[in-house]
């Protein structure tokens, strides 16, 4: 019984080896780079719009206003990633229903990776916002006694992201794999339906969370005055 | 008792008290919060959103504990490194 994907081997040469998690992922990326690409060829701010415009416009204006409601000023600078990361491993998810396909984020790999990105670039957009010094003395925040505790929390955090997704993921389709094995084609159907609820919960909380996080190493440390409040005697 | 019968008794029996303990837990965690957030849901019905985006996220991160005794006990039955060194004794000799 594999547990990820990242044993099932394509084809092999040499050092290189092409497994399926590898395959798939390129696949996932190629679906939606030339999706949008296809998707916004003729862009049109008339009354007259392609409906996969009216989809790409759902998505983005939800997205940002997540992003908004999270506590992020100006989503445009972070819907790039955080767009992306939810977009990847929604996407990820919903095309478990092909069948063939091993999802990705079933295997360690990927969401380390996807977990790492989220852990260079929540200091980089702290950086660019509040400047170096401004960043680094964020981490002896309430007194310098915090400083460890700081440092081990971003790095759990960052751990707790990648076995998260991969949890969710590997314990869906194995679960359905086992029950195939067992139980009448109904169950597996039943957990398969389960698998793509939790599949996209996890891509929400996934960039979310990434938010969260950004959020956290952005916002303003220094209050602003009150507005002075002139009373008229 | 040789080792390879003590590792396979001593990773079985882990595995499965793995994932029956560590479930208790977060289960008994997730039911207080979204106990908590149907009571808050029903006092205050205008914060909808943000209290059910609050809850998904409370519940994912409570999740991830079951989440890791899952990956421990998956771990010992199928990537056990202690297993896997007996076995390669075993077929060496």
């Amino acid at each position: 019984m594999r547990l990820s994907s990242d044993e099932m081997i394509f084809w092999q040469g040499g050092f290189l080896k092409l497994n399926a998690t590898i395959v798939f992922t390129w696949a996932l990326m190629l679906v939606l780079a030339l999706g949008s690409k296809l998707a916004t060829r003729k862009l049109s701010t008339g009354l007259e719009r392609s409906r996969w415009q009216s989809l790409l416009e759902i998505v983005v204006t939800g997205i940002e206003k997540q992003i908004g409601d999270v506590g992020l000023q100006q989503p445009k600078k972070y819907i790039g990633f955080l767009g992306t990361l939810f977009l990847f491993v929604a996407l990820a998810s919903l095309c478990t229903i092909i069948p063939g396909y091993e999802p990705p984020t079933g295997s360690l790999s990927t969401t380390a990776a996807l977990a790492l990105c989220v852990f260079v670039a929540v200091p980089l957009f702290g950086i660019e916002e509040q400047g170096l010094g401004g960043y680094l003395k964020s981490y002896i925040e309430p007194t310098v006694i915090m400083l460890p505790f700081n440092i081990i929390s971003e790095l759990s955090r960052t751990l707790a992201l990648a076995v998260r997704l991969f949890g969710n993921m590997m314990s869906g389709t194995m679960i359905i794999a086992i029950l195939l094995t067992i139980t009448p084609f109904i169950f597996p159907i039943a957990m398969s339906a389960l698998g793509l609820l939790t599949g996209m919960v996890q891509a929400y909380i996934f960039s979310i969370l990434a938010a969260v996080y950004i959020a956290s190493a952005t916002r303003v440390r220094n209050p602003r005055p009150p507005p002075a409040a002139s009373i008229d005697a | 008792m040789d080792s390879i019968t003590l590792i396979a008794i001593a990773s079985i029996a882990t595995a499965g008290l793995t994932i029956a303990l560590g479930s208790i837990g977060p289960a008994l965690g997730e039911g207080r919060a979204v106990a908590t957030a149907l009571s808050s849901l029903a006092q205050q019905p205008d914060s909808a959103t943000t209290i059910t985006r609050t809850l998904f996220v409370g519940l994912a991160m409570i999740e991830s504990i079951a989440i890791y005794c899952f990956v421990v006990s998956m771990i010992l039955i199928f990537a056990n490194p202690f297993w896997n060194h007996v076995i390669a004794q075993a077929a060496g000799k």
